[in-house]
C-alpha cells in the first residue's frame, strides 16, 4: 500500500522534560520518525519543551516549538499551521495524555484533525483500566482477577471472593498513595481502609497478587493491512512486583518453551487487534505463574516506549523509525530491513547473543529515602549490554552501570554481611539485590533458597552461581602471583567469556590491571566484534552495529578513512543525562560533514547515539577503560574525543592517553589543571582572578583546620564528580565532619575540596568555544536562584538580566583568559559568583557542559558541533563563528525536579543536584519566558487565588515586595506569624496561620484542600526546614508550585504580570533563530 | 570431553561435548529460531543432518513429553554455545543432555556458533561431520569429504513408518491445538489419508484440529492403495532429505492426483511440484528458521512462518498454466505455496503447523477441509 496522499502536514508531540519513568528514548524514537517522515516529503511541525533533544533542533523538523507541552499551547500551535494529523504514540504519555485532550477539547475535530498511528478509541481502551479489561475478556484472555470496592463491605465481599494475598490500589490519589498488598485480614482492613480515604472518589481495586511471577514484554507492530510482526521478547529478571523500568531486563525471553512463547504471541496479536492500535507499535506485559504457567495480561501501552527502545536496539530493529513510516500507509513489506538491505521489515528478528538491561539508580541524592523498589519507578537511567551469553551481557552491564563496580564484584566481603541482613536485601526489592545474590551464594545458598526468598528464576540464579564459582577458581591463583600472572590460558579465556573484566581478575589475583591485560593480549585472548544484524548471520549485514566477546572471528570492517572516534556518557544519572549525549551526536554529525568515519561508543539504549544511523560505526560497549581500549586497539582511530561524554569519558582520559589513544580537544594536562584545585588557585592568582577561598587536603585534620580559617559557612565537596555529589554547604564544624565522611565515600582516594560559601551571590554561567587562538562566548546565563544552589538545579535566563555591563565584560574578560590559559580547544564552561560587585570564578570545566544544548538552541549557533570542528583543527575563523551572538529574546532554562517520586523527601533545594531533566521558555519579555518555563516544568503559576508566604527573617524585607505586587495582582496571602507581622506593617493585606512546629496544621488543610495555589517558602535552619517540611511535600505531591527562593518568588511575581497583561503566544524556533541572523 | 567439528572445505571447529559420544555424519546446517529446540530435533526432516542452533542459549526450559515432533531426537548431531545447566520450567521433566544421551545423540556445546554459521552461509550448507573420538582434523575433513551427503539420497524410508496407524491411537486426542473459531472444519468430520514421509506430531495435531480422521501410512503407500479407503483427502507430508530422490512418491502422487483433495507441506510440497513435472534445486544454505515473512500473493497479507528446507521447488520449472503461485518468500522471492488450477491440490513449503514457530498460517488447514467440502460437494 503506497504512503498516504490525503495528508502533508504531520503534528508530532514530543515528551517534555526528562523525568523519572520517561526519559531520553523518547528523543531517539521522536527524532527516529521526524527523520523518516520528512524523507518521505511530509512537513513536520514539533512540539517539545525539551531543548536538550536532537528532535528541537532546527534541523530535525521543518517547524519545531521550543513551548509548553499542554492542550492549550498545542492548540495555539494548531490555530496557526493548521496541521492534517497529529502523531500522538512516539512522546510517551505526555503526548498520549495531551492528545486526548484535545480530542476531548474538540481541537482535533474543530481544525479536521486526523489522529494517525493510534485513534483516541484505542488509546482510551488501552489505557482506561475497566475498558482495557472488558477487551481482554471478550478475546478471551486472562487477567489477575479484579474487582473494585467503593466501602469496606464491597471491599470485604471482593476480597473473600478472589483470596488472599490481595493488592489494594486506591484510585485517583496523589503520587499512587496508600496502596498496597495485605496478606492477612487485619493487614486487609488497615489497608483498604486507608485506600478508601485516600482516593478522592472513595474508590479501590482489589486485585489478585501476581507478586513472584514470571513477567515478560513483547514489542509488536502492526499496518495497515493487519499485519503483525512481534520485534523482541523480553523476560524480567526480577520478578512481578517490581517496575519493569527498574527491572533487570533480558532479551530474549529465556525460560518460555516454544508452546508458550506461542501462546504469548498469539495473545499479543489478539490485543493489538482488539485494542485497535491501526498502525505503529506497541508494549504488552504479561505474567506467568511459574508453578503452572497461567499465563496473564498486565498491561499494553499503545505507543512507542523504554521497552521499544531497548528492543530496537537490542535487535536493531528501528521501531519508532517503522512506525512512523507504518503510520503514514507503508506496509511492513513495504519497508526494507536497513540492516540486511534486501529483506523486508515484515519479519521477526532473531538474535544470535543475551541482551541485558539493568536500570541505574540514585538513591544516594535522596538519603531519607529507602531504596527499596517497587511498582513506581525509581531509577534514572540504564545501561544495556551485549554478549554471547547471559553471564557475560551481566558483567558488562555492571561494570557499564559505572557506580564503581567492575563486574559481578565484591564490594563487601560476604563473611562480613550478617545472615539476616542478607535475608532481608533479598526479599525486599532493592538498588543493590543482585549483589546480594552474589553474597548469598558464596555463603552457600542454594539456588532453591534463593528463588524462595527472590522469586527470581532459578535458571538466572544458576548462571550467577557459575560466575560466583568461576570467581571461587579464578581467586585459586591469587597467593601463587605477585606481579606476575600465572592463570592458565584456558581459564582466563573463559573468565573473559564469563565476561569477567581484566580490573576484576586483577582483583581476584592480586595483579593489576594493565598487567592481566598485556598477559592476555600475550596469550592472544582478545575481545572480537560481533555483529547486531537481526537475523543472527542468516544475510549479510551492512550497518557496522557492534559488540565484543571472546570468540574466534571478528566482524569488524576496517576502513582507510580518517576516523575519529567520540566516547557517550553511559547511562543517564541525575548530572549526566541527555545534554551530554546531544552533544556527542553534534560531534558525530559535524566530524561527518568534515568527512571523518566516526565511530560512536556508548551504553545506553535510551539514546539517539546509540542508534545504529547516527555514526558510521556504533560500538555498543561498557565505558571502561578496558572496553575502549580493545576498540581503539582494533580501530586505530585519528582522534578519540572525550569531552562531549560529561564527567564518564572524561575519567578515563588519563589512562587512555597514557595507553597511546590520540586524545583530540583540550589537552588531557589542561583538564587536570582545570579539576585539581591547586593548579588551578595557581593559574588564576597568575590571571589575577578572584576566587573563593578555598583549600583541598585528603585528612579530616585538615579539612577542618582550612574550614576555620576560611571562616563558615564553607561549600565542601569531593573532587572529580559531577553533580555536585555529597556536595554541602556547612555552617559548623559538627557537620562538617559528618560531610567528610561521606565525601571520602564517594571519591575514594580524590582530595576533598572546601570553598568559602559566597551567601547571597548571583551565580553565572558562561558557554564558550575556543580554538587555541580566540574564544567566543555562546551564551552567558544568569541563574536566577542565588549561588549555593547546584546549577543543574537552578533556572538561567539568557542574556541575564539583572547583571551590569561592567559585570558581564569582566565575566568576558576572566573566560577569554582562563580559555587561553588553558589552552582550551573546544567547549568549555565557567561558573561565576558575583557578590558585591566582585566576580569570582568557581570553576571551569574544559569539556561540553549541561547548558550547551539550552544555549545552542537560545543563540541559534550549534556550539557542540563547532566545537568538534575546532578538535580536529579548524580554527573559528574558518568555521565563521568569531562573534558571540546578540539575541533580542530572552531564554529560561528551568529544571524539572523527581521529588514526587521519593516519598520523604524534602524538595529544598541545595548544591547537590537532583533535577532529572530540564525546559526551555522563550519570549521577548522575562515575565513571559519565565512564565512558560513553569507551565513546561509542570507547576503553572496561578493567575489569582491564594498565596502562602513564609520566609525566614533575612527574607522579611525583600518578601514585602513581592507581596505587594502579588496583593495588587489580587492574590489573597496567608502567612506564619512572622512573615504576617512583616506584611501587615507594611500595610498588606493577610491572613495569619499558625507554624506546624508550633503544632497548628492548618495550613497543611488549606493545601489538601486545595485552596492554596502557590507556595512561597524560604526556611532557615536546620529545625525550621524540618518544621516546614509537610508543607513542601504537601504541596509538591499535589502539584502546587512551591517556590524556594526569593529570587525565584522575583521571577514568578514577574511571570505573573506578564501572563495577566496578556495570555502568551507560541513562536516557532526557526523563525525566532530568522530573527537572530537577521540582526 | 573436547569434540571437533569438521566441514568438507577444511573448516574446523571446536567445543566440548555433551549427550552421546561417538562420530556423526551429516549435512551441517543452522536453525535461527530461538525457541522449540526439543521440536527441532524431534522433527524427522533433519535426518541425516547435524543442526547447529544460532541461539547461544540452549536446554533453559528442558525437555518435556508434550513436545516432541516424532518417536525421538531425528538430529544427527546437536551443535550450540552455550548448554544450560539447570532446567527452569514447570513442564520440565528432564536435561537436554539428558535427553541426548538417552537417544544417542551427539551434542556439541562450546562452539563459536556465529562464526560457523557464517561460514555456511557463506559457502553453503555442505558435508560435516562431529566426533568426539576422532581428534584428528584431517582424518575428520577427509570422512566428512567423503560422505554421501543429501544430494539424491533417499532418507525418507528411514524415517517413515513401517505401518499405517490412526493418529489419535499415537497422540490421544488431548493437546489438540483449538484452531481458532471459524478455523474448524464445517461438517461432518473427514477423513484424511496422511503419507508419512517424516511427518511432524503437530500436523497430525492441527488436522485433527480441523476436523479431520488421519490415517497414517508409509511413504512407499501405493495410490490405489490409498484411494481405496475413500479418504475425503489426502495429505502429503514434511520429510528429510533430497525430493527427487524419492521416485516412489512421486509417481504414487501422480496417479493421486485429480483423484482427491491433495495438501502438501514442505517435502510433501516439492514431491508435488515434481509431479507437476517441476524441479527442485537445494538451496545454498537452506530456510531453517521461525521469522521468514512469506506472502500470499492473493491477500496480500504476510505470514511469519516456520520453516525448515534445504531444497526449493523452481518457480520458473512449473507450467503456468496449470499451476498458480499462491505464496511467495519476501526475503529470498523463492516459491512458498502453490496450487493446481484444474486439480483439487494446493501445498506450501513452509511449515502452517509451526511447533516451532508462530501460528500465523494455521488457516491453512481450514482451506484444506474446505477444499475437501468443495470437492465433496461437486462430486
Amino acid at each position: 500500500m503506497p504512503k498516504r496522499t490525503d495528508i502533508h502536514k504531520i503534528l508530532i508531540i514530543g515528551s517534555g522534560p526528562i523525568i523519572i519513568g520517561q526519559a531520553c528514548e523518547f528523543d531517539y524514537s521522536g527524532t527516529q520518525a521526524c527523520k523518516a517522515l520528512r524523507e518521505e516529503g511530509f512537513q513536520i511541525v514539533l512540539i517539545n519543551s525539551n531543548p536538550a533533544t536532537i528532535m528541537t533542533d532546527p534541523e530535525t523538523a521543518d517547524i519545531t516549538y521550543i513551548e509548553p507541552i499542554t492542550p492549550e499551547t498545542v492548540e495555539k500551535i494548531i490555530a496557526i499551521e493548521l496541521p492534517d494529523a497529529l502523531l500522538p504514540t512516539l512522546g510517551g504519555q505526555t503526548a498520549l495524555n495531551t492528545a486526548m485532550k484535545l480530542k476531548e477539547m474538540g481541537v482535533l475535530d474543530k481544525y479536521n484533525i486526523k489522529m494517525i498511528g493510534a485513534d483516541h478509541n484505542a488509546i482510551k481502551k488501552a489505557e482506561d483500566r475497566k475498558c482495557f479489561k472488558n477487551a481482554m475478556l471478550r478475546i478471551g484472555l486472562d487477567l489477575p482477577r479484579s474487582e473494585m470496592a467503593y466501602n469496606m463491605e464491597e471491599a470485604k465481599s471482593a476480597m473473600k471472593k478472589i483470596g488472599l494475598p490481595v493488592i489494594i490500589r486506591p484510585g485517583f490519589t496523589l503520587g499512587g498513595t496508600g496502596g498496597g498488598i495485605a496478606r492477612t485480614e487485619e493487614e486487609f482492613e488497615k489497608i483498604a481502609t486507608l485506600g478508601l480515604q485516600n482516593s478522592m472518589i472513595s474508590e479501590i481495586l482489589i486485585e489478585e497478587s501476581i507478586l513472584g511471577w514470571k513477567e515478560y514484554e513483547l514489542e509488536v507492530m502492526r499496518d495497515r493491512k493487519d499485519n503483525v510482526v512481534i520485534v523482541c521478547s523480553i523476560e524480567n529478571f526480577d520478578p512481578m512486583g517490581i517496575h519493569t523500568g527498574d527491572s533487570i531486563t533480558v532479551a530474549p525471553a529465556q525460560t518460555l518453551t516454544d508452546k508458550e512463547y506461542q501462546k504469548m504471541r498469539n495473545a499479543s496479536l489478539a490485543i493489538i487487534r482488539e485494542i485497535g492500535v491501526e498502525t505503529g507499535g506497541s508494549n504488552i506485559q504479561f505474567a506467568v505463574n511459574p508453578k503452572d504457567g497461567r499465563m496473564v495480561v498486565i498491561e499494553m501501552n499503545p505507543r512507542v516506549s523504554r521497552s521499544s527502545a531497548l528492543a530496537s536496539k537490542a535487535t536493531g530493529f528501528p521501531i519508532a523509525k517503522i512506525a512512523a513510516k507504518l503510520a503514514i500507509g507503508y506496509t511492513l513489506d513495504e519497508i526494507r530491513n536497513d540492516i540486511t538491505k534486501v529483506t523486508p521489515a515484515s519479519f521477526e528478528p532473531t538474535i544470535d547473543y543475551c541482551v541485558v538491561k539493568i536500570p541505574r539508580f540514585t538513591f544516594e541524592k535522596f538519603p531519607e529515602a529507602k531504596d527499596m523498589l517497587g511498582i513506581s519507578m525509581k531509577s534514572v537511567g540504564e545501561t544495556m549490554a551485549i554478549g554471547r551469553t547471559f553471564k557475560e551481557a551481566l558483567q558488562k552491564g555492571l561494570r557499564g552501570l559505572e557506580i564503581g563496580h567492575i563486574g559481578l564484584d565484591s564490594k563487601q566481603s560476604y563473611k562480613e554481611i550478617p545472615d539476616e541482613k542478607i535475608k532481608q536485601r533479598l526479599e525486599e526489592p532493592n538498588a543493590s539485590r543482585i549483589f546480594y545474590v552474589k553474597y548469598a551464594l558464596q555463603k552457600g545458598y542454594s539456588i532453591e533458597d534463593l528463588h524462595g526468598l527472590t522469586k527470581i528464576d532459578p535458571w538466572f540464579l544458576e548462571n550467577i552461581k557459575d560466575i560466583v564459582d568461576l570467581e571461587k577458581e579464578i581467586a585459586h591463583y591469587k597467593r601463587r602471583t605477585k606481579k606476575k600472572n600465572n592463570l592458565p590460558a584456558g581459564l582466563l579465556l573463559k573468565a573473559k567469556q564469563y565476561g569477567f573484566s581484566d580490573a576484576q581478575i586483577a582483583e581476584l589475583t592480586g595483579s593489576n590491571e594493565l598487567t592481566v591485560r598485556n598477559y592476555r593480549k600475550r596469550h592472544f585472548i582478545k575481545a572480537v566484534f560481533r555483529l547486531v544484524d537481526t537475523c543472527a548471520g542468516e544475510f549479510e549485514a551492512y550497518t557496522p552495529y557492534y559488540y565484543s566477546t571472546y570468540e574466534t572471528k571478528d566482524e569488524v570492517r576496517l576502513s582507510k578513512k580518517k576516523k575519529i572516534m567520540i566516547l557517550g556518557g553511559g547511562p543517564n544519572r541525575i548530572g549526566q543525562g541527555i545534554e551530554f549525549d546531544y552533544c556527542c551526536c553534534h560531534a558525530s554529525f559535524a566530524l561527518k560533514e568534515l568527512g571523518y568515519e566516526t565511530i560512536m561508543v556508548n551504553s545506553n539504549p535510551e539514546t539517539v547515539s546509540t542508534d545504529y544511523d547516527t555514526s558510521d560505526k556504533l560500538y555498543f560497549e561498557p565505558l571502561t577503560f578496558e572496553d575502549v581500549m580493545n576498540i581503539i586497539d582494533k580501530e586505530k582511530p585519528d582522534g578519540v574525543i572525550v569531552q562531549f561524554g560529561g564527567q564518564t569519558p572524561l575519567n578515563l582520559a588519563r589512562r587512555l592517553e597514557k595507553a597511546g589513544a590520540p586524545i583530540i580537544g583540550t589537552s588531557v594536562k589542561s583538564i587536570d589543571i582545570a579539576e585539581d584545585r591547586k593548579k588551578f588557585s595557581m593559574l588564576l592568582k597568575k590571571l589575577k582572578i578572584s576566587q573563593p577561598e578555598s583549600g583541598s587536603t585528603t585528612s579530616t585534620k585538615k579539612a577542618l583546620k582550612i574550614a576555620k580559617a576560611i571562616g563558615f559557612p564553607v561549600l565542601v565537596r569531593p573532587s572529580y564528580v559531577l553533580g555536585g555529589r555529597a556536595m554541602r554547604i556547612v555552617y559548623d564544624e559538627g557537620s562538617m565532619l559528618e560531610f567528610i565522611k561521606e565525601a571520602k565515600e564517594v571519591s575514594g582516594k580524590h582530595p576533598i575540596l572546601i570553598d568559602k560559601f559566597l551567601e547571597d551571590a548571583i551565580e553565572v554561567d558562561v558557554d564558550a568555544i575556543s580554538d587555541g587562538e580566540i574564544t567566543v562566548i555562546g551564551g552567558i546565563m544568569e541563574h536566577i536562584e542565588e549561588a549555593g544552589i547546584h546549577s543543574g538545579d537552578s533556572a538561567c535566563v539568557l542574556p541575564p538580566h539583572t547583571l551590569g555591563d561592567d559585570i558581564i565584560e569582566t565575566v568576558r574578560k576572566y573566560t577569554h583568559s582562563m580559555s587561553k590559559a588553558l589552552k582550551v580547544k573546544g567547549l568549555v564552561n565557567v561558573q561565576f559568583a558575583i557578590k558585591q560587585n566582585t566576580v569570582y570564578v568557581l570553576e571551569v570545566n574544559p569539556r561540553a557542559s549541561r547548558t550547551v544544548p539550552f544555549v545552542s538552541k537560545a543563540i541559534g549557533v550549534p556550539l557542540a558541533k563547532i566545537a568538534a570542528k575546532v578538535m580536529t583543527g579548524k580554527t573559528l575563523k574558518e568555521l565563521g563563528f568569531t562573534e558571540e551572538k546578540k539575541v533580542n529574546h530572552i531564554s529560561v532554562k528551568e529544571s524539572v525536579l523527581p521529588f514526587s517520586r521519593f516519598s520523604g523527601v524534602d524538595i529544598l533545594l541545595g548544591p547537590e543536584m537532583k533535577s532529572t531533566g530540564e525546559v526551555m521558555g522563550i519570549d521577548t519579555s522575562f515575565g513571559m519566558a519565565f512564565y512558560k518555563s513553569q507551565i513546561a516544568a509542570g507547576q503553572a503559576l496561578p493567575k489569582n487565588g491564594k498565596v502562602f508566604i513564609s520566609v525566614k527573617n533575612q527574607d522579611k524585607r525583600n518578601i514585602i515586595f513581592i507581596a505587594k505586587k502579588l496583593e495588587d495582582m489580587g492574590f489573597e496571602i496567608i502567612a506564619t506569624k512572622g512573615t504576617y507581622k512583616a506584611l501587615r506593617s507594611n500595610n498588606i493585606k493577610a491572613e495569619s496561620v499558625g507554624k506546624i512546629g508550633e503544632g497548628s496544621s492548618a495550613i497543611l488543610d488549606y493545601i489538601k484542600k486545595g485552596e492554596i495555589k502557590l507556595v512561597i517558602n524560604t526556611p532557615s535552619g536546620e529545625k525550621g526546614q524540618s518544621d516546614s517540611k509537610p508543607i513542601r511535600s504537601a504541596a509538591v505531591m499535589r502539584g502546587i508550585p512551591c517556590i524556594t527562593t526569593i529570587s525565584g518568588a522575583q521571577a514568578a511575581v514577574n511571570g505573573i504580570e506578564a501572563t495577566l497583561k496578556n495570555d502568551f503566544q507560541v513562536k516557532s524556533l526557526q523563525e525566532y533563530q530568522h530573527r537572530i541572523n537577521v540582526v | 570431553m573436547k569434540a571437533f567439528i569438521a566441514l568438507e572445505d577444511g573448516a574446523i571447529f571446536e567445543g566440548v561435548s555433551f549427550g552421546a559420544s561417538g562420530e556423526r555424519l551429516g549435512e551441517i546446517v543452522f536453525n535461527t529460531s530461538m525457541t522449540g529446540y526439543q521440536e527441532i530435533m524431534t522433527d524427522p526432516s533433519y535426518k541425516g543432518q547435524i543442526v547447529t542452533m544460532t541461539y547461544p542459549l540452549i536446554g533453559n526450559y528442558g525437555i518435556n513429553k508434550e513436545d516432541i515432533e516424532s518417536s525421538g531426537p531425528k538430529v544427527e548431531g546437536f551443535i550450540i554455545k552455550e548448554k544450560s545447566k539447570i532446567t527452569s520450567n514447570w513442564r520440565s521433566e528432564k536435561s537436554l543432555d539428558e535427553y541426548l544421551k538417552e537417544n544417542n545423540i551427539i551434542g556439541i556445546e562450546g562452539v563459536d556458533t556465529r562464526s560457523l554459521t557464517l561460514h555456511i552461509r557463506t559457502k553453503g550448507a555442505m558435508k560435516g561431520i562431529v566426533s568426539t573420538i576422532d581428534l584428528n582434523p584431517k582424518s575428520l575433513i577427509k570422512k566428512a569429504k567423503n560422505s554421501p551427503g543429501l544430494i539424491g539420497r533417499d532418507l525418507v524410508k528411514e524415517v517413515t513408518c513401517k505401518k499405517s496407524y490412526k493418529a489419535e491411537k499415537i497422540l490421544g486426542t488431548r493437546d489438540i491445538p483449538r484452531l481458532r473459531s471459524g478455523q474448524e472444519g464445517q461438517g461432518t468430520r473427514k477423513k484424511v489419508i496422511a503419507m508419512d514421509f517424516g511427518i511432524k506430531y503437530n500436523i497430525l495435531r492441527c488436522l485433527m484440529g480441523a476436523g479431520c480422521d488421519v490415517t497414517v501410512v508409509p511413504a512407499d503407500t501405493k495410490a490405489k492403495d490409498i484411494l481405496t479407503h475413500n479418504p475425503d483427502g489426502i495429505f502429503l507430508s514434511n520429510g528429510p532429505g533430497d525430493p527427487a530422490a524419492v521416485t516412489y512418491a512421486i509417481e504414487e502422487i501422480k496417479k493421486l492426483l485429480g483423484k482427491k483433495p491433495i495438501f502438501g507441506i514442505c517435502l510433501g510440497h516439492q514431491l508435488l511440484g515434481l509431479a507437476f513435472k517441476g524441479k527442485t534445486f537445494k538451496l545454498k544454505f537452506g530456510h531453517r528458521g521461525a521469522n521468514h515473512p512469506v506472502k500470499d500473493l492473493k491477500t496480500g497479507k504476510i505470514e511469519i512462518t516456520s520453516q525448515n528446507h534445504g531444497f526449493s521447488v523452481d518457480i520458473n520449472s512449473l507450467n503456468k498454466e496449470d499451476v498458480e503461485l499462491t505464496h511467495i518468500n519476501l526475503n529470498d522471492n523463492t516459491l512458498e505455496g502453490m496450487a493446481h488450477k484444474k486439480l483439487p491440490v494446493f501445498s506450501v513449503q513452509y511449515h502452517p503447523e509451526a511447533s516451532p514457530g508462530p501460528h500465523d498460517s494455521r488457516y491453512l488447514f481450514k482451506r484444506f477441509t474446505d477444499l475437501m467440502d468443495t470437492y465433496a460437494k461437486k462430486n
